[in-house]
């Protein structure tokens, strides 16, 4: 079975443009020819998918921008014109809005296979850094892209997100204003963030382009972690991914086409169809979901630390938190990819998946939504009635008495001035009980999601003792056809 | 696989160039159906469609004026004739048109003739009053219109186009 095939046109014009451009033999090569590992799964098609994705993006977001007006007075009557009187301005602004989440989980599930599979490894590091750049550039343009239709959600995560960056010492303050173009996010913030909104995904686009090119050059990792030996062990893109990715992208727009058709607006915020009021903040602000694990770890950071203010560690833990993914190829000193093999590392990838779900749950809750509820703190409550004592003769009293035992303190608050009902209501009111927050947990997970980029990652490539390789793929995949 | 593929080879329709065929035809025709939206979305919008009627007074009009307003984002020359103007756009000789139609079929009623003021031409507004024909002239490339705004002379190939409209009583006019 040859892995691939030369590029030797019959046609006579195809022959004469590629010897003046070779831009045709350089599709056949990137497209038709490339050899590809014959062991793929399907953990293998997001990488498509994503692809997929964004050329959807791309081409709802054109049209949606020949109907959109990027001016704080029109911008929300022109996404409603889109809904009501665009022929299909409906369905092209459904896919688009929910292509953004579509992306997203195809790009997170591409990023976790490259994690599991070890793609990041040498000579795969620049395919996993342009990635991740691909990534960051995705999250600035879904962001800018939320604020486009001016709505509350828009205009109060516009402020939040960009007022993240007055955390920076000394030029903070600058620097936010100059985003904004004034003194709040407003007209100047819309009309750029629209330009950029625009000119993003073409920049992302440039970025897929090298990412391809850097994986070709190398070739595809594939499940087993080793390198093909030869021909047998690879078979050409097309037509054998082709069509396995064409049954993926044929599942997958089944699944998109739920949310369009079935549910468009479940994955988006009602607060979004309130007109953007710089006046009103909605109670509850939370990012889309594709920020959530990202906006836990921000507000995990609550206490002053080294000098430095809560407020900006919660923005280098954030930064940091995607930062560690770039250093991923120099902290994993495993000489094994696939975690097929490495039986300790695959726990513990499961484990930090779960870690991230629960980061991305945490950053839905509001930070002092009540997870467990211990029951009444007796020295809060100590607390209360002793604001109440006017006496010193009072105040020694009480400083002598067992403030567990809520009766007694109750009789005694009662001498004070403080009513029975008062009191009860104290000890129902969780905020004098001992909790265990959203907060809590997330300052947990966010140390564990470090804790495992930065030491459990670098030890096991010293301390796991990995399975036993097969000698190349394809005698792994005729081994694997035997058995079944 | 391999006893499948010499199978395929041999046979001239196998079960495989039915599937290949049948989902080719598939994805196909589920493309065409997914562009439909995307050039749909440029056709006008329900708003614009809305807007495709204005109701205009007329009463104000001295015989021998016209006014120009705004429908569809284009001019209308309504234009209250004078009998002398009425006489010269009935009596114009067919063989002299270059686009023949009679003026009764261009005007509901004879002193008041509509039309759309585009140049039939490559779409310029033709100057009122003006040419040989005491109708309009058009600045660009020198078309002539006569009182019922048909073509006289230079390179336009069509009369000026009569809009929809209807008189909804003696003072206004509904156009659209």
């Amino acid at each position: 079975m040859a892995s691939t095939t030369k590029f030797e046109p019959k046609n006579g014009l195809v022959r004469w443009v590629d010897s003046r451009l070779p831009i045709l033999s350089l599709m056949h090569g990137t497209l038709v020819a490339y050899p590809v590992p014959r062991n793929f799964n399907w953990w293998y098609t997001f990488g498509s998918l994503a692809g997929l994705m964004l050329v959807v993006q791309i081409a709802t977001g054109i049209v949606l921008a020949m109907h959109y007006t990027p001016n704080t007075e029109l911008a929300f009557a022109s996404i409603e014109s889109i809904m009501r009187d665009v022929n299909y301005g409906w369905l092209l602004r459904y896919i688009h809005a929910n292509g953004a989440s579509m992306f997203f989980m195809v790009v997170y599930i591409h990023i976790f296979r490259g994690l599991y599979y070890g793609s990041y490894k040498e000579p795969r590091e620049m395919v996993w850094i342009i990635g991740l750049i691909i990534y960051v550039l995705m999250m600035a343009t879904g962001f800018m892209g939320y604020v486009l239709p001016w709505g509350q959600m828009s205009f109060w995560g516009a402020t939040v997100i960009t007022n993240l960056f007055s955390a920076i010492p000394l030029v903070g303050d600058s620097i936010v204003t100059w985003l904004w173009g004034g003194f709040s996010v407003d007209n100047p913030t819309l009309q750029r963030f629209f330009a950029l909104h625009y000119l993003l995904p073409f920049i992302i686009a440039a970025f897929v382009g090298m990412h391809i090119w850097a994986l070709h050059i190398q070739g595809s990792n594939n499940p087993l972690g080793i390198e093909p030996k030869g021909p047998q062990d690879t078979v050409p893109f097309h037509p054998y991914y082709t069509a396995k990715d064409a049954v993926g992208v044929a599942i997958f727009i089944i699944f998109f086409s739920v949310f369009i058709f079935f549910m468009p607006n479940a994955l988006g915020h009602p607060d979004n169809y309130i007109p953007a009021d710089p006046l009103v903040t909605p109670a509850h602000i939370v990012p889309e979901w594709y920020y959530l694990p990202f906006y836990a770890i921000l507000r995990a950071m609550t206490a002053d630390f080294l000098g430095v203010p809560a407020k900006l560690w919660g923005v280098i833990a954030m930064f940091g938190a995607i930062f560690v993914l770039f250093l991923m190829p120099w902290l994993d000193r495993s000489k094994v990819r696939s975690a097929r093999f490495r039986p300790v590392y695959k726990q513990f990838f499961w484990l930090l998946l779960v870690v991230v779900l629960g980061l991305g749950w945490c950053g839905a809750k509001s930070p002092d939504d009540v997870l467990v509820d211990f029951g009444v703190d007796s020295g809060l409550i100590a607390e209360q009635v002793e604001s109440h004592i006017e006496t010193r003769v009072q105040r020694e009293q009480f400083a002598a008495m067992d403030h567990d035992d809520l009766d007694a303190v109750k009789t005694f608050a009662g001498r004070v001035g403080v009513t029975p009902e008062q009191f009860d209501g104290w000890v129902e009111n969780p905020s004098y009980h001992h909790t265990f927050q959203a907060v809590d947990l997330s300052q947990i997970l966010a140390f564990y999601y470090f804790f495992h980029f930065l030491v459990l990652v670098p030890l096991l490539g010293f301390l796991e003792k990995p399975l036993p390789l097969p000698t190349s793929i394809s005698e792994a995949v005729l081994a694997k056809k035997k058995t079944a | 696989m391999a006893a499948q593929d010499s199978e395929a080879t041999h046979d001239s329709a196998s079960r495989r160039d039915f599937l290949f065929v049948a989902s080719g035809a598939f994805a196909a025709v589920g493309g065409a159906m997914a562009v439909w939206p995307f050039i749909d979305q440029m056709n006008p919008a329900a708003d614009v469609l809305a807007l495709a009627s204005i109701e205009v007074n007329i009463g104000d009009i001295p015989v021998g004026q016209s006014i120009k307003v705004k429908w569809r984002g284009k001019p209308v020359f309504i234009r209250h004739r004078t009998p002398e103007e009425i006489r010269e756009a009935e009596t114009a000789p067919m063989s002299a048109l270059k686009d023949p139609q009679a003026d009764a079929d261009r005007v509901e009623k004879p002193e008041w003739l509509v039309v759309v003021g585009i140049c039939t031409h490559l779409g310029c507004v033709p100057l009122n009053y003006e040419g040989d024909y005491n109708g309009w002239f058009c600045p660009c490339h020198g078309s002539v219109y006569d009182t019922s705004g048909r073509i006289r002379r230079g390179p336009a190939p069509a009369n000026l186009v009569v809009p929809p409209y209807t008189f909804e009583n003696d003072t206004t006019v509904k156009i659209g």
